[in-house]
């Protein structure tokens, strides 16, 4: 039976790919320790790819000095990430939709649409340097295929 | 330390070369430059590869593997050749079309299929 007493961590992590490795691991295994489903993990397994990689390159551009902070809350309902980098920010709804014309042969660019295609909630702060994701438990996404950048 | 692994295995069906992942989970942070040197490797044996990614074992991917499915289909398509992608897992082919990959890339549903669309040039 699934414990009732809520997982939460705060890291601070260096700005490499390879920093997410073991909170990811431990991310992953304290969903399923929740009870969460399959589904939920792989989605949460994404959008936490797809926001890590998005700090680490295009926030703190790989300078090693700057550092990403990801706090997580699991309880027996959802799943709440934040993550915050030490770049310059920047304003989602400058981003190009990655199905709109050419930018469907570009080889980056969606990282953005995933998480919001996965989790229930992705709302990045007003200086756009810090992101915080939502994902309840076994509540499949809307729209998924439908789902917006802004 | 990391266990070093294959990356993909390559096979060679009738006329068409079959690469196929042998990671479950292909992550930018370990994997990513290992699997593009391995692909790049088998691309540049033939002018106008007819190539087949096998993702039979792929239980997970990122953004980051579409960037370089979309890198090697470019490379692939210039120098004449052709791709098809086959066994996508449902929760993969998912993420295949809520980016609307889905109407970039040939996916078929087994390697059989795939490697029969490529002989008959379709």
């Amino acid at each position: 039976m699934a414990s009732e007493t809520p997982i939460q961590a705060t890291v601070v992590l260096e700005s490499k790919p390879s920093s997410l490795v073991e909170p990811c691991r431990q991310i992953l295994s304290a969903l399923e320790e929740k009870g969460f489903t399959q589904d939920d993990v792989f989605a949460v397994h994404l959008a936490l790819e797809e926001a890590f990689l998005n700090a680490v390159k295009h926030g703190n551009k790989m300078d090693r000095s700057k550092k990403v902070t990801l706090e997580y809350a699991i309880d027996d309902e959802k799943v709440e990430i934040k993550m915050a980098d030490e770049g310059q920010g920047f304003n989602p709804q400058d981003i190009p939709d990655p199905r709109a014309g050419d930018n469907l042969y570009r080889p980056e660019g969606r990282g953005l649409l995933l998480i919001r295609a996965y989790m229930h909630l992705a709302r990045y702060g007003s200086n756009g340097t810090s992101l915080r994701m939502v994902r309840y438990k076994n509540k499949p996404v809307p729209d998924r295929s439908e789902v917006g950048l802004a | 330390m990391a266990a070093i692994q294959p990356r993909i295995s390559v096979e060679y069906s009738k006329d068409a070369t079959v690469v196929s992942f042998t990671d479950e989970k292909i992550l930018e942070e370990t994997d990513m430059r290992s699997v593009r040197t391995a692909i790049e490797a088998v691309i540049e044996q033939a002018s106008s590869i007819r190539l087949v990614l096998d993702f039979r074992h792929v239980k997970f991917l990122s953004s980051a593997v579409l960037g370089l499915l979309i890198r090697i289909s470019k490379r692939i398509y210039e120098q004449g050749g052709q791709l098809r992608l086959c066994n996508i897992h449902p929760g993969i082919y998912e993420v295949f079309k809520i980016t609307r990959l889905t109407s970039v890339f040939d996916i078929c549903e087994d390697v059989d299929s795939a490697v029969e669309s490529l002989s008959d040039g379709r």
